[in-house]
Formats: structure tokens, sequence, C-alpha cells
């Protein structure tokens, strides 16, 4: 799948398109499909989202998994620092990264 | 130290108020990001992995007290809890708002700081010598010429875009602790044949995808020809730099391309003709300077003091290993290791950032120093105090006794913070500490300077490592490099590749493999670099790959 991540344009944060708007959550991530181009223009215009772009994707039983690690590392949060992550109670989270 | 005067002061705010604009116009809409990004670069304002990042200049790495309290508080309003810092002598931030991004610039104007030129095609903090105005072995404080040539730096219209971004080391004494010949500009001030003291100007170094040397291009400029020297360098540099392709555009490829004789037969033309036209700041303005950089009143005849005795000797490993010699009989000055075992290179908390804050009040004559090592210094102590002080490091995990041991590592944020990394640098430093404190092999090896880069950028230093690690991708895995026999010290040099890169895992394994090595072949008072340079690569690879 090809899914859009990008930056909230004021709090910096990763956000990832989730069919209606932006989600903290790579879990809520959409197929874009061919519309990546489209749908980043339209939001970054709207300026709900700063330097957007299109990756690839997987979606298994563990939810949307962005096919590079570097995309994997800003779902998550910084691997080195498991309490600044989106799941700072799993101590395993770091496990998905790699 | 240096203190802002009302144009300093009124330069800083008004750029703050420029640049609140710019963001505010920035979240209306009326600026696009393409348009934006240059505005907030200028301001040290990133985007990176997880949101902005800001990276504050902390000018060649001096900072009060005051200071380092306002850095912290930083951290704890704006931030989470914690800042990074640099091997640029700096500081960064890792999850900044835009929105609130102009009130730090203000908070950081209050106490005579800013982040103007860290970043840009521009010329970036200057760096020194950490123990500068301490150093048993300095000719002079080389600070007031830093401060000089930043002020000289500070918005110059003609630098603002160079081909390339542009960095000077300024230093003072033989024992190179600055990586003077790895900058752009290196200047060591030294003693000429009559006395008088002069800069030794090395232009052309840096790391990076083509890590160079710089060469020696004048041996003596008089000092106070130092800025118009400075000037020619760099308009010499402006004018057939390379804009074309941004990976040979630094002036190392320059120098390279031109030659080292060449390049300074035409400095010494811009030279001239500049020197004609009297543009060296006038005496009294370096004079004005150097009153800031005062000697502090340090107690007269104080005696040595003997360590107490705490029984488990860790303070003495401590003193041992992490003060240096100072220039007054009685002090010392005093390395805060920000290398825990396990832990992040360069990370302290606000809270950690607010107590060095009150050391550095309480027994250093409100002075800190950041060092590219990462590591904070308390110059002047008096050895009388280093058991109090270090008292209070062990108690908040500042206590780490491991300068230049195979701890004290320099890593760079890599893929855990930096957009443009291509592996993770923290885990692995992290790992390799932990490795060594397990087996205790650390406290063995001695001095062993290992550093790394998440990516060909080298901010981690990896070229001038005894040991180095560049991480690189493989395949969209990530993939080390190991490299031996870098130095970024007076006797500098560039590490080699060993062969093929390694895994996560393996690197760890390699690493230990290197010193296995260095530990089975050393003779007597052999650094690993010294043993390295004895036996060559070929010991170290058959071990590493047999
Ligand atoms: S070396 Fe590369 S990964 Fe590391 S901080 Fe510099 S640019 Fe980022």
């Amino acid at each position: 799948m090809i899914i859009l991540t990008g930056n909230d344009l004021k709090s910096g944060a990763v956000v990832w398109w989730a069919g209606v708007d932006w989600s903290l959550h790579v879990a809520e991530a959409v197929d874009v499909g061919d519309q990546a181009a489209s749908i980043a223009a339209r939001e970054e215009a709207a300026r709900r989202v700063n330097a957007p772009y299109s990756i690839d994707a997987l979606r298994d039983e563990n939810g949307v998994r962005p096919a590079h690690i570097k995309d994997r590392i800003r779902a998550l949060g910084p691997t080195v620092r498991p309490d600044l992550t989106l799941k700072p109670a799993d101590p395993e989270a770091g496990n998905w990264v790699i | 130290m240096y203190q802002y005067d009302r144009f300093d002061q009124a330069m800083v705010d008004a750029r703050v108020e420029e640049f609140r604009d710019q963001c505010q116009r920035r979240i209306e809409g009326k600026l696009t990001e393409d348009q934006f990004k240059p505005l907030r670069l200028m301001n040290g304002l990133y985007l990176q992995l997880h949101a902005y990042m800001l990276r504050v200049a902390i000018p060649y790495g001096t900072l009060s007290g005051p200071q380092m309290r306002a850095l912290g508080d930083i951290a704890d309003r704006f931030d989470r809890k914690y800042g990074h810092f640099t091997t640029r002598q700096n500081i960064q931030y890792n999850w900044i708002k835009l929105e609130e991004a102009p009130d730090i610039l203000a908070a950081l104007a209050k106490v005579e700081m800013h982040a103007i030129q860290t970043s840009g095609n521009c010329i970036r903090n200057i760096s020194s010598d950490h123990f500068a105005g301490a150093a048993a072995d300095e000719v002079t404080d080389p600070r007031p010429y830093a401060e000089l040539l930043r002020q000289w730096s500070s918005f110059h219209p003609e630098f603002s875009y160079l081909p390339r971004k542009f960095k000077f080391a300024v230093i003072a004494s033989e024992t190179d602790r600055a990586a003077m010949r790895l900058h752009d500009i290196g200047i060591n001030i030294v003693r000429g044949h009559n006395g008088d003291l002069g800069a030794a100007v090395y232009v052309g170094g840096g790391m990076g995808r083509t890590p160079m040397i710089a060469p020696l291009i004048r041996d003596f400029v008089p000092l106070d020809q130092l800025v118009t020297y400075a000037e020619a360098c760099l308009r010499v540099y402006n004018r057939y730099g390379r804009r074309d392709n941004k990976y040979k555009a630094r002036i190392k490829i320059l120098v390279h391309e031109l030659g080292a004789e060449e390049y300074t037969r035409q400095v010494e033309a811009e030279f001239a003709h500049l020197l004609a036209q009297n543009i060296e700041p006038p005496i009294a303005e370096l004079e004005r300077i150097k009153a800031h950089f005062a000697q502090p009143a340090f107690m007269p005849g104080d005696v040595e003091t003997s360590q107490p005795d705490v029984g488990d000797g860790k303070f003495a490993v401590w003193v041992d290993r992490n003060t240096h010699p100072h220039k007054q009989s009685g002090y010392a000055s005093a390395v805060i290791s920000l290398k825990p075992v396990g832990g992040i290179p360069g990370d302290a908390t606000s809270d950690q950032m607010r107590l060095m804050a009150a050391l550095g009040e309480q027994y250093s004559f409100n002075e800190l120093r950041v060092t590219h090592t990462q590591n904070i210094v308390l110059p002047h102590v008096r050895k009388a105090d280093l058991f109090a002080l270090w008292q209070q490091l062990e108690a908040a995990g500042l206590g780490t006794a491991n300068l230049d041991q195979v701890g004290d590592i320099i890593a760079c944020p890599g893929l855990d913070y930096c957009s443009l990394a291509n592996a993770r640098s923290i885990p692995v430093a992290q790992r390799i500490s932990e490795r060594f404190a397990a087996n205790g092999k650390g406290d063995t090896l001695g001095e062993l300077k290992l550093k790394i880069s998440g990516c060909i950028n080298a901010c981690g230093h990896h070229h001038a490592g005894h040991i180095g690690i560049l991480g690189v991708d493989r395949k969209g895995v990530e993939n080390y490099q190991l490299l031996l026999g870098g130095s970024e010290a007076q006797d500098t040099s560039l590490g080699k590749i060993t062969g093929p890169g390694f895994s996560e895992d393996g690197i760890i394994d390699a690493v230990e493999t290197a010193a296995d090595v260095y530990l089975r072949e050393r003779q007597d008072g052999e650094r690993f670099l010294d043993t390295y340079r004895r036996i060559g690569m070929d010991p170290f690879k058959e071990a590493l790959y047999g």
C-alpha cells in the first residue's frame, strides 16, 4: 500500500493521512493509491500539513508497517527513548522498528 | 566572558521580532514552506524526523551559569526536559513547536544567546579549545580572537550566501583539543620568533563525504591583521568555490583542486589588496573584547590539596581521568562526562543543566564550557573543591570517570532523530559502552577515542576516531562500517575502513575484537592509536574477517 505522511505545521508532530484527517498513529493510515500527490497538494495548501510525502507500507495482522526503517522510527519515536514514543508503556515497541 | 553591548543586544532582539513575524506569516499561510524554509534555517530551526529541531549557538562553547540555567529552563518550558550537546559545541532541542519558536528565541536573547547562523551556507558558530583561558599549555586565551571573528562573521553581507557552510576553529596551544585541522579554517595562535603572537592558518580541512586535513597556508599572520586575512581566505572561496554541485562546494574541494600553493597565492594577492583598504577592526575593539576575558580572581598561594580517602578510590579515578592541568597552581579544569554507561552521548536533562549551572557558579567563577566531544567543562575549579564537586556530580549521575576512554563516545543523533541519517548511532554507542563496562576491558584500554556517525555527513567525527563507525543503509537495513586510525588531535589523521560492514550486533563484536588486538599487541605506554600506527591494519583485518 501507499501511505501519506508529513508533519503538522504548527507542532511539527509526525502525522499520517487517515482518509478524512491526519492521525498521529500510523495504524490509522489509509492506502492513498494514486491520489498521494493530489491529497498532499490540497492538504499542504490548507496548511494542515507540512512537507508531505508518500511511502510504501505493508498492512498485516499487526497493522500498517512503513517499508523503510526511517518511517518506522518516525511512526514510533526515537528507539532510544521509549518514554517519548507513542507507546511508552510497551518496552517491546522498539522491536517493531527493526 | 563576553557580554553583549547595546549593539549586540539590539541586533539579537530585532532578529527575534523579525522571526516572530515570519513564523506568524507562515502559520497564516502568507508564506509557503519553500519561502519560509530558508528563513527558519537562518534561525537554526530545522524540520527533523519527529518535530522541529532548534540548534542554539554557544559561541566557542563558553557559557555562564545563568545561560546554562536558561537552557535547562527552555528544555522544561518548550521541549521534553532535555537537550543534546553537539560536536559543534552547540545545543539542540528535539521537540520544538513552530508557534513557540519565537518565544524560545526571546528567552535566549534575555541571556545573550541566539540561534543565528547555526544553519545555512554561512559562517557557523566558531569553535575553540574547551580549556581556553585555563589550559596550562596555551600561549594566550584564544577566545577573544574567536569572539572577534564571531562579530566579524555575524550578518557579514558578503558571506551570507557562501557556496556551502563554513566552520572556523581557533586554538592557542600545540595540543589540539578542537579538531582544528578538520575545519574549513583552522587557526592556531602561536608565538613567533620575535616573541609576538600570530596566527598559523590552515585552510581546507573537513570531514563529511570527502575528509581532508587542512594544509598550512600561512605560518604567521600578525594578530592585528587576522580579520583581514580571514576575509581574504573567504573571498577567494566565495569567488571560486563551486556552486553547481553541493558535494564539491566546500572550501576543501577548492583548495584541493587548485592546490594549496595556488590557493595561497590567490589569498595572498587578495590579502595585499585588502590591507590597503584598511578593513581590520581597530585595536581598541580587540582590547574591549579582551577585557571581557580577563583572568578570574584566582586565590593566590593556593596549595595543592591531597585527595580525601573515600575508600573505594572512585574519586581518585575521576580526578585522574576527568581533570586537566590548569595554568594557575591550585586549580584544575574539571570535565563532567555526559556519557554514563549506557547513556545517550551528549544528552542532559533540564535538572542536570540547572545543577551544572549552579556548580559552575559555585566552583568555576560562573563559567562552563561545552566540548566538541559532547561533555561539559568547569574550567576553573580549586583543587580543594574537587571532592565536594565530585560528590554532587556523583549524586546526580554526572560523575562518570571516562574522559577519552572507550565509553566517552561521540555519537551524532543518527536515525533516532536526524532526517538525513542512514542508521542509528546512539544505540550502537550505548551497547559499546555497556559491553566494555560489563566485561571490565574498558578500564584496561586507556585512551581510546570512539566516534560514530549515522551518515556520511560525519557530524559524529567518525573519520577522526581512533575507532570510527559509520552507519550506512544497505537495502533498507542498517549496516556499519568500521574505521581505524583516525585522530583529531595535533597528530591529525583520517581513519581507514577495515573492510565489509557489520550488522548492529556485528559492529559491537567488531569493536571488541579490535580492542582485543590492541590488548594483545600493545607495547609499554602505547595507546590504541599508537599500536595501530605501528602494526598497521593487517592484524586487525585478520582478527575481524579471518
Ligand atoms: S552525521 Fe548524518 S545522521 Fe548524524 S547528525 Fe549528521 S547528518 Fe544526521
